[in-house]
């Protein structure tokens, strides 16, 4: 039950970013790159100010898979590290907390670029024109 | 007479939903729905790692399968209903380093992927970065502060 109303609270908490971003996209016409920017800044400003920690307690994946997540997850970690380890962690600590996701997308990415193609752009579902793959 | 309750609710059927409204709801769904399918495998992760290591395991498993999906064509055509709900969790980053590897494969392993892997990911790990050492510098001048004081 317990486990439930957790992967419950994750749905909401998750859903409700997502549905708020949205609006943000539909009334800014911002680009998808400028949005993930924003959200892991924003997750770091969140962990600096201890609000990560507090929605993570509660709502788990919800808050922690969103991109929101990377950037208190590298909060929680330059903390950790600066109280610990002094100086050195100011370095290290941003790129340590990074690493797993950007090494699991370099790594699938490079995979999935071996074994697929790129795709010619189809206009409206019907193949005209297929690209030549090179010259 | 309609009484003012039942207006609203007149107005709420027959006015048309703005698309501002459904594309929002659509987002809310498949987002929630990733975050919850990642809260699921977190527990599933627990019986077999900590939970620092199962976070990072659910992390990748999301970024796998939307790499994998990417390179099928299946996640663009989930990615133009839901919007925002696979562009925010980790998902959307994935997405957007596979999608430029897959396209720039042609121009060269060195300056085609290599590259263009970054178009986003660059901006994303740069200011996840800078802002972390931002932080970083802030603390450590407060616990200076807090020492001398």
């Amino acid at each position: 039950m317990e486990i439930f109303i957790k992967i419950a609270t994750a749905f909401l908490v998750g859903g409700a970013i997502c549905f708020a971003v949205q609006i943000v996209i539909d009334k800014t016409a911002l680009t998808p790159a400028r949005i993930l920017v924003f959200l892991v800044v924003g997750g770091v400003l969140l962990g600096a100010v201890g609000l990560y920690d507090k929605i993570y307690s509660f709502a788990g994946c919800g808050i922690s898979v969103p991109l929101i997540g990377f950037g208190g997850n590298i909060a929680k970690t330059v903390r950790e590290s600066v109280l610990s380890s002094g100086l050195s962690g100011i370095i290290t600590a941003p790129v340590t907390a990074a690493a797993g996701g950007i090494g699991a997308s370099l790594f699938f990415a490079f995979i999935n670029a071996l074994i697929f193609r790129g795709r010619p752009k189809r206009i409206s579902g019907k193949k005209k024109n297929p690209q030549p793959e090179s010259f | 007479m309609y009484s003012s309750k039942e207006y609203a609710e007149h107005v709420k059927k027959t006015s048309p939903r703005s698309p501002v409204l459904k594309n929002s709801v659509k987002a809310f769904f498949v987002g929630g729905a990733i975050c919850a399918l990642g809260q699921a495998l977190f527990f599933i992760y627990l019986n077999f790692a900590d939970e620092k290591e199962a976070q990072l395991f659910v992390t990748v498993t999301l970024i796998a399968a939307a790499a994998f999906l990417t390179g099928l064509g299946i996640f663009n055509k989930i990615a133009r209903f839901a919007g925002a709900g696979t562009l925010v969790p980790v998902t959307g980053f994935a997405n957007s380093v596979v999608s430029p590897a897959i396209d720039n494969k042609k121009e060269g392993f060195i300056l085609g992927l290599g590259p263009k892997i970054f178009t986003v990911a660059g901006p994303v790990i740069l200011y996840s970065v800078l802002s972390g050492a931002l932080y970083g510098i802030i603390l450590y001048a407060v616990e200076v502060f807090k020492k001398l004081s």
